[in-house]
């Protein structure tokens, strides 16, 4: 028990967290019945995404992706080791969750509306409730 | 019940599946994962490249903002869409153009809403009153700094908008309307497109690609191409902050009052 923890766990802790916190969100989305709680899963699954893409940007020991500007100058004038890789983290990741995070909070922002639309039509956000209505009103049709 | 037993099965049955694909990850913080330095053997990864690149390229030290602005420009443009679209959605599903339709009266809590009426709304409307101003120099200086420190465009616009959200819960929004209003920020989500779309558009009209921003050192009077880049991006940047301002105000005014932007909550 003690070595599975020390080779698969402790150097993936990371990705463990990841999956625990998605899988939260994911029984959410799917075993809730009121709308808002789904999209609080919702979040929660997204976060894990988030924390996924970061965690592989990270290098033992390396500091934020913005170059030194000595370095840098350094760097300019041919000293090529001037730069280097292994204490500068890697910028992809970031840049790729700081837009993700924006756009969702855009759609979070669409899927609330729809969730006030779906209360001033039917008076409710339980999902059962909106689906008997809606049979009902098939029903009468 | 049934149905929370069973969404406990599937979500043990994928977590364990992703658990299993787990191991054969490359370890935390790995500076050797193939992330960071590319397969062993194989092409180094690009953010090799652009750690090792960017300053020489664009003349800015922020990776991050050089790689979001610049390399990966249409992507970051069409997010922007992304979230202007966004905000054209809640106005297309929530927003309520009739007058007549079911007006609300306003609440006893919102009659009182003066200044002198609630002691507490002194206080709290006072402070968010100062600091909005502040909030707003310091998202501009987020924006404008974004190249050196850390900072661009979405967090400088969601901090401008944040300030005028904090102005509409403290004081009234009716009032942050006549300041802010609808009219005018559903201009400024388009202007902010516009502003990111024609600056990728300039290098069009002289034969170059779309968003190649280096060939524009004649319009910024720059030496080089790097200089040039440096401050198409901030116009970039300015552009994203001022769509995303705009749509983040535009969200909340419609959510908080049901689409009638009269005063909610």
């Amino acid at each position: 028990m003690q070595a599975f923890f020390q080779e698969a766990v402790i150097p993936h802790f990371n990705f463990w967290i990841y999956v625990v916190i998605m899988m939260i969100g994911l029984w959410s989305v799917i075993a809730k019945n009121n709308l808002i709680k789904k999209l609080i899963g919702l979040s929660i699954f997204q976060t894990a995404i988030l924390l996924l893409y970061v965690s592989l940007g990270v290098k033992e020991g390396a500091t934020i992706p913005i170059i030194d500007h000595h370095a840098a100058e350094l760097s300019l004038e041919g000293d090529a080791a001037a730069i280097n890789p292994d204490i500068i983290a890697n910028p992809v990741p970031h840049v790729l969750m700081l837009t993700a995070i924006v756009v969702g909070v855009a759609t979070l922002g669409v899927a609330l509306a729809l969730c006030q639309m779906i209360y001033k039509d039917f008076g409710t956000l339980e999902e059962d409730e909106v689906l008997q209505k809606i049979k009902a009103l098939h029903d009468d049709v | 019940m049934n149905a929370k037993l069973s969404a406990s099965l599937a979500v043990a049955i994928t977590g364990t599946i992703l658990l299993y694909a787990v191991s054969d990850f490359p370890d935390f913080g790995d500076p050797r994962s193939p992330a960071n330095a590319g397969v062993e053997g194989g092409a180094p990864s690009a953010s090799l490249y652009y750690i090792e690149n960017t300053y020489r390229d664009t003349k800015v030290p922020n990776l991050v903002t050089a790689v979001l602005a610049d390399y990966r420009g249409y992507d970051t443009m069409f997010e922007t869409i992304v979230i202007l679209t966004a905000g054209i959605s809640i106005f297309a599903i929530l927003r309520v153009m009739r007058r007549d339709d079911d007006v609300v009266a306003p609440s006893p809590a919102a009659a009182n809403r003066t200044i002198d009426g609630d002691h507490h709304r002194i206080i709290v409307g006072t402070t968010c009153r100062i600091a909005a101003p502040l909030i707003q120099i310091f998202a501009l200086y987020v924006v404008a700094h974004g190249h050196h420190s850390p900072g661009g465009g979405f967090q400088g616009g969601v901090m401008l908008g944040a300030s005028f959200i904090l102005l509409a819960l403290s004081g009234s929004l009716r009032e942050t309307l006549t300041r802010f209003s609808e009219r005018d920020y559903m201009r400024m989500a388009f202007v902010g497109i516009l502003i990111y779309a024609g600056l990728g558009l300039l290098p069009m009209c002289i034969g170059r690609n779309f968003l190649d921003y280096g060939v524009l050192s004649g319009l910024f009077m720059t030496k080089g191409e790097e200089m040039a880049r440096s401050h198409s991006m901030l116009g970039v940047e300015i552009g994203v902050a001022i769509t995303v301002m705009s749509i983040m105000f535009a969200m909340f005014a419609n959510l908080s009052t049901r689409g009638r932007l009269q005063e909610g909550l």
